[in-house]
């Protein structure tokens, strides 16, 4: 660990023991517009001990490669070629072999924690299922290993924990929990999918350092499956690229990476937005021209928002924020969830009233204004949300969707709308055939072009961007960023861009607000706050913010454990004591576990 | 869902379809697609897709064609108000008995126990039944519509007000209601006992869109819309009821069907269409004892109510499945 040679991966075993391997994959699925071929044969083979990890973006087929290694498909799937988890072979399994396979050879770990934990049943509930299933354990003996399991993955009061429900637990510990679940039968190789997505930065940073400590301390091979690329760098030995179902390129870490042959590989990789290169990776951001007398776009102003709930104490989400953002200028507002950062935005808007405080747009007080004065002062704002699924009304073509606030203002009659909708087409360099299109045809980078354009419509002064790009494939974020900062050079306005990447926020911000917990923590230029952060908790976030560079990630997570040393916490790993003892399912006289004697051998599946 | 193919290094290159051939796994296995199909190059609007498959409904079509037969003869045959019909005979006149009234070529549904033309008549009837039906549809259609979507939008007092009305609407038993308003308002004839029944129906159809509304308020496009500094109004009538149109259309079709089982019910208990206006259960009131010795008089206005009802239902089901095809995935 203490060289920072990352060429060879690790203690790799002979070729022949490959704990998964897919030899000439193939995946087809039928549906009603044909058959769609998801997988075109693939082949990969996951060692003990060793995290392959595999990268693409949404719709190359990763998630499908996956579910086939735990016989997961939905029935219109034709599946090809040799699925072998450790020396059985997946596709002549019979519905009871799988069952018996699933937990004991192959586990899995789930992207959301939320849903892959049941809610209605405990944590402990769920832990003895697999053990008593797979007989290693039952009963009182069950319940000590299963808070055996919760120790060693870092849960601390395992006993009380145990008679907990899911939704008493935080993100990360539940994260923690579906671990313990996967590692619970002791499999020889676990299948994380995404496994980090739904997790704050902070939190990621730990459940991959206890993945890690996983795969060296049990010899647990991982294929971790996965769009980010700081993800790779930080846990992978070895990185296979997928691409509409090809396998374009494989190779270590360091190859794939820092040497990357593909064009593909390359592309992707350009587009990951680099924390700590600061501005200029995908266009320039215009310096501020606003002169300091100027009346700020937005200006708040000891802020306190509150969400009154029945039967419970009032929720304060925002607790005295103050900022203000320069006319031409962009603030990056940074935090993990619940940090309130979109309530922030969403109070900007006026969407949600203040509890007290000001929200001053160029000088004037939204929360004073009613009716047409309001009206009127909403037409300099515009607004860009997260989701592009969900921001365009579908019953609305393109043109009818950009061209809107127009309408509602009253402004222009049909033919000088028509013409400012086709310039702003060509502003997000969106074709201008997209005019009578409905958003269900569209992807979903263009949809977010559609977003932007219809923000800019009315030229407002100030533009308010919650997570604009944090739905959206990596290569199709940069493109999105891209045209995000020639548009603010052209026009000018002001933008308060709401973000949890700092990476993002990095490359285009010129001053950023950390948030936690509704309450501001750092605020300032943005190379002082994202370079060299004063508060811990700034600190804290930056160190855990992966970046897409082997040898400079390992640096970066050894300076964070060495920050964490520092500041008294504890680093996740597992924690095994001298005498764990691995579990050995019980097996009947035929060499099924006995626990799943009791379901039939019908197979049915 | 975005696509792979929109990582072209020259931008995203414009490809719609996206939705069709989109390799997710869980767009696969939910199955059904609303994109347009691949290699067609023509722009759909949702109205247009929904329209294509509910052309693939057979049943709802053949319903449809049913349905819309029944509709053409009823109003053509014996004409409506001033306007004559091609069917020679009137529904008020008396002729000749043939034997005991057993339909014959000349009288294809038979005779009455007065010798009336039983073909006019059933014409008759099914004419005021349809126009009771379709009004009581779109009327409760209306006030449901109206009441549910200022309900969900508003929320707060103004809600609450509109859905306890509604529940009260709903605790009192619809046929007793029915009947004794129905009774006053059939002095203004079919029009009255029409509006009447709409008046009274609207509750489901209003909680049905006051749940749809509410989870389309909490839209990231209605909140866009919101921020733009678009008026409530316009929210309702632009971005929220358009979104909601499948729920509504379905509701009312399902209205119609049940409308034309309520009118009938009341009508065989006698405080429906009142004579000397005739609908289908009026008529099937008025010759029930005659059911063991003439049934054509009891079969024809029957099957009438059977096959219309049948027909807006089975037109109601295609909708359902032409508005949301990821609820009718059992065939595959």
């Amino acid at each position: 660990m203490t060289t920072l040679d990352i060429s060879v991966p690790g203690p790799v075993s002979a070729a022949g023991d490959a704990v998964l391997s897919f030899e000439d994959l193939s995946v087809t699925f039928k549906t009603e517009f044909g058959d769609v071929h998801a997988v075109k044969g693939i082949d990969l083979e996951v060692r003990p001990g060793e995290v392959v990890a595999l990268v693409g973006e949404s719709g190359s087929g990763k998630s499908v490669t996956s579910m086939t290694a735990l016989g997961l498909l939905p029935r219109n799937a034709r599946i090809g070629g040799t699925i072998r988890v450790g020396d059985k072979v997946v596709g002549g399994l019979d519905g009871r072999g799988l069952r018996n396979m699933r937990g004991n050879d192959v586990a899995m770990v789930f992207q959301e924690p939320m849903t892959a934990l049941n809610p209605v049943l405990t944590i402990g509930d769920q832990l003895t299922e697999g053990l008593q299933l797979h007989g290693i354990a039952y009963g009182k003996q069950a319940i000590a290993r299963a808070a055996e399991l919760l120790t060693m993955v870092g849960i601390p009061e395992p006993e009380r924990r145990l008679k907990q429900y899911p939704h008493e637990l935080s993100g990360g510990q539940r994260q923690r929990v579906v671990i313990a679940m996967a590692i619970a039968c002791d499999p020889k190789v676990i299948i994380a999918d995404e496994p980090t997505t739904a997790l704050d930065v902070t939190v990621q940073a730990d459940i991959l350092d206890l993945l890690r400590s996983l795969k060296d301390k049990l010899n647990t091979g991982i294929l971790l499956i996965t769009h980010n690329m700081g993800v790779v760098a930080d846990m992978a030995d070895r990185v296979a690229v997928m691409l509409k179902g090809d396998l374009v390129e494989t190779g270590t870490a360091d190859q794939v990476l820092n040497h990357p042959r593909h064009e593909y590989t390359k592309r992707l990789l350009a587009a990951v937005p680099h924390l700590g290169a600061g501005p200029g990776q995908f266009g320039d951001v215009a310096p501020v021209v606003a002169a300091p007398e100027d009346l700020p776009a937005l200006d708040l102003g000891n802020l306190v928002i509150e969400y009154h709930r029945v039967g419970k104490p009032t929720f304060r989400a925002v607790d005295d924020v103050s900022l203000s953002v320069a006319q031409g200028e962009i603030v990056g507002l940074v935090g993990e969830s619940g940090s309130g950062k979109s309530t922030i935005a969403k109070c900007a808007l006026g969407l949600i009233p203040a509890a007290s405080g000001s929200v001053s747009i160029l000088g004037t007080d939204f929360n004073k204004m009613r009716g047409k004065e309001l009206k009127a002062m909403r037409r300099r704002i515009g607004v860009v949300f997260q989701d592009p699924a969900s921001s365009l009304n579908p019953r609305l073509p393109i043109g009818d969707v950009i061209a809107e606030p127009l309408v509602v203002h009253k402004e222009g009659d049909e033919r000088s709308r028509r013409r400012r909708v086709l310039e702003l087409l060509d502003a997000v360099e969106l074709p201008r055939s997209v005019y009578n299109r409905y958003p269900h045809e569209l992807s979903g980078g263009q949809r977010q072009r559609v977003s932007i354009a219809r923000a800019l419509t009315l030229d407002p002064e100030l533009l308010v961007a919650d997570e604009p790009t944090s739905a959206l494939d990596v290569s199709v974020q940069a493109n999105v960023l891209k045209m995000f900062t020639a548009l603010q050079e052209r026009y000018k306005f002001a933008c308060l861009f709401v973000s949890h990447d700092l990476a993002v926020i990095d490359l285009l911000a010129h001053r950023v607000v950390v948030l936690q917990n509704g309450r501001i923590v750092e605020q300032g230029p943005r190379e002082d706050v994202l370079h060299h952060p004063r508060e811990e908790y700034t600190q804290r976030l930056i160190a855990a913010a992966p970046v897409p560079e082997p040898l400079e990630q390992r640096r970066r997570r050894e300076a964070r454990h060495a920050l964490l040393n520092k500041l008294g916490d504890d680093i996740a790993e597992l924690h095994i004591e001298d005498d764990y003892e691995r579990p050995q399912p019980k097996r009947d006289e035929v060499g099924n576990p006995s626990g799943l004697a009791g379901y039939g051998g019908d197979g049915g599946n | 869902m975005s696509d792979i193919r929109n990582t072209a290094p020259d931008g995203e290159k414009y490809e719609p379809h996206v939705s069709a051939t989109s390799t997710d796994a869980i767009g696969l296995a939910a199955g059904g697609s609303a994109g347009p199909l691949p290699g067609e190059d023509k722009s759909y609007s949702q109205g247009q897709l929904v329209a294509r498959r509910f052309f693939r409904h057979k049943a709802a079509l053949g319903s449809m064609i049913v349905l819309g037969l029944i509709i053409v003869v009823a109003f053509t045959s014996i004409g409506i108000g001033p306007i004559p019909g091609w069917w020679p005979k009137g529904y008020t006149l008396q002729y000749d008995k043939i034997g005991d009234g057993a339909p014959t070529w000349a009288y294809p549904f038979g005779q009455d126990t007065g010798g009336k033309d039983y073909f006019a008549l059933v014409m008759r009837g099914t004419q005021f039944s349809l126009i009771i039906a379709f009004s009581v549809g779109i009327i409760s259609t209306i006030v449901g519509t109206l009441i549910g979507a200022v309900a969900g939008f508003y929320r707060g007092w103004l809600e609450a007000i509109l859905m306890r009305l509604t529940d009260v609407f709903i605790v009192i038993p619809l046929l007793v209601v029915a009947a004794v308003l129905g009774k006053t308002a059939s002095g203004w004839g079919i029009w009255g006992l029409a509006l009447v029944l709409g008046l009274v129906t609207w509750t489901s159809l209003a909680r049905l869109v006051r749940g749809e509304v509410l989870s389309l308020r909490e839209r990231d496009f209605v909140l866009a819309a919101q921020a733009v500094g678009t008026s409530p109004w316009r929210i309702i009538t632009r971005h929220v009821l358009p979104n909601s149109v499948g729920v509504i259309i379905v509701s009312a079709t399902l209205a119609i069907a049940s409308a034309i089982l309520l009118e009938t019910s009341l009508s065989y208990l006698g405080f429906g269409v009142q004579a000397p206006d005739t609908s289908l259960g009026t008529l099937i009131d008025e010759y029930q004892a005659a059911f063991a010795t003439r049934p054509w008089l009891f079969w024809w206005p029957g099957m009438l109510i059977l096959t219309i009802a049948l027909c807006v239902n089975f037109i109601g089901d295609g909708l359902r499945d032409a508005f949301d095809p990821r609820q009718n995935r059992n065939k595959d």
